[in-house]
């Protein structure tokens, strides 16, 4: 989003688009990244609850991919993930290794 | 009741708290957000007192909200949503809307317990049609961590650094879930978003009873409680299972403990990884994590008593 003057702005701080920080991504604050390791995965769905950034996409009700735009890496899904038979399905990753 | 609370058909419905804001990594407070709008089946109208929610989900043009949402200021987030549903009443009285509208205020602990409080007693004994949703950080976090009155007994803050003078704070958190029962509400509770199933239907409940509700959701802050980014959901289940931060309703004056733990852990297994605490574990200060027991064991056995006689 292209910066704007004071004119440009509507009156009253009012931000007219809901959802616009949709716009800002926020995956360049990770230090570590969550990998999904698929066999691993019994789909309960848990780091898609309790992921703060809505990072996890899900499709069908069914877990997809993360969505590296907006993760910040917190490792929250990777802690709360049962996996399966004591296999997490997500490791963190040290980013750029 | 059917609830149809199954996290595969709740991932079927759109997020109206969207990726992009600016929350740390492992905050809380967005998983609750997005858990409360969740669980609202209705159209529904948000105000935020200012604190770390409400500054980073709107920075200038990037609003996270996909709701109508409303920025108060630090004092008055119930004050100003009483305004915004006596509006809609009266419009609705007037034939000029007639679709069902819900109003949540959500407000940090120092915006809720502290210097909200007057505005928010004030909206809660009128009786406004809305849920407020305070979550707990337990301190001033926005600004740098100062205490607030729900920063727990022993936390070290900026404005009561643990060191040679005290052992961090020397008072008892305000049990403000309780004030809020005593005002007569319909609806007050507590939950915690490691509970996402009870947090939701709490909410849900809440939205299906007309006049104020109250509902009180821990937020663990990585920064402010000084421990790791990805340990939000584990430290507020081990506050629910210590009973530190026990899930139970106050519905029409009956108390109603939601979740029981299995085993009541010992508090220290909640303190223990927080750096704020970090000071209780040193020698001399052994009296402070007996004096934090004591308080977990009283007020828990009072939630029982209180479950217990009906009242
Ligand atoms: C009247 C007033 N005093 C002080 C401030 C500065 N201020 C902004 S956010 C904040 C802290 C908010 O604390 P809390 O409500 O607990 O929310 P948190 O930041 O912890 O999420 C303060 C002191 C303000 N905005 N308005
Ligand atoms: S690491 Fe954190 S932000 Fe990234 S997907 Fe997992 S829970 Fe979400
Ligand atoms: S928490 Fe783990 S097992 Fe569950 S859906 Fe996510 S990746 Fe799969
Ligand atoms: S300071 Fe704490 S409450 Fe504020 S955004 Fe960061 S983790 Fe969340
Ligand atoms: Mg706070």
């Amino acid at each position: 989003m292209k910066q704007k003057g004071w004119r440009d702005l509507p009156p009253g701080s009012v931000v007219l688009e809901g959802g616009s920080a949709a716009k800002f991504k926020t995956g360049s604050w990770r230090a570590f990244r969550p990998v999904w390791i698929e066999e691993n995965c019994i789909q309960c769905l848990f780091c898609w609850i309790y992921c703060p950034d809505m990072a996890v996409k899900v499709k069908d009700g069914k877990r997809a991919e993360f969505d590296y735009d907006f993760c910040k890496g917190c490792g929250i899904c990777a802690l709360e993930c049962p996996g399966k038979k004591g296999k997490k399905a997500i490791e963190m990753a040290e980013e750029g290794k | 009741m059917a609830t149809g609370l199954t996290l595969k058909e709740l991932s079927k419905k759109e997020d109206l708290f969207t990726h992009g804001h600016r929350m740390c990594a492992g905050c809380g407070a967005p998983t609750i957000v997005k858990m409360a709008l969740m669980a609202t089946e209705y159209p529904v109208i948000a105000a935020n007192a200012t604190g770390c929610l409400e500054v980073s989900s709107c920075i200038s043009e990037y609003t996270a909200w996909k709701i109508p949402w409303i920025h108060t200021a630090f004092e008055n987030a119930a004050a100003t949503l009483s305004g915004v549903e006596t509006m809609y009443r009266s419009l609705k009285k007037q034939g000029k809307i007639d679709k069902e509208v819900k109003f949540i205020a959500f407000g940090g602990d120092g915006g809720t317990y502290d210097i909200g409080f007057q505005s928010l007693s004030g909206a809660m004994e009128r009786g406004h049609d809305m849920i407020y949703i305070c979550y707990d950080n337990g301190a001033y976090m926005n600004t740098g961590i100062q205490r607030s009155s729900a920063t727990p007994l022993g936390a070290d803050t900026t404005t009561c650094p643990a060191g040679s003078c005290v052992p961090g704070k020397l008072r008892p958190r305000k049990n403000l879930t309780k004030i809020m029962a005593e005002h007569n509400i319909p609806f007050a509770a507590q939950a915690s978003p490691s509970h996402w199933m009870d947090l939701m239907k709490k909410v849900k409940k809440a939205h299906e009873m007309p006049g104020a509700k109250f509902i009180n959701i821990i937020s663990p802050c990585n920064r402010g409680w000084r421990s790791k980014t990805n340990d939000a959901i584990t430290l507020a289940r081990t506050a629910v299972n210590t009973c530190y931060w026990p899930l139970y309703e106050i519905e029409n004056g009956v108390t109603k403990i939601t979740f029981t733990p299995k085993e009541k852990l010992p508090v220290v297994d909640f303190l223990k990884p927080q750096g704020r605490f970090k000071h209780l574990f040193e020698q001399g200060n052994e009296w402070l994590l007996k004096a934090m027991q004591e308080e977990v064991d009283r007020e828990w056995a009072k939630l029982q008593a209180a479950e217990k006689c009906g009242c």
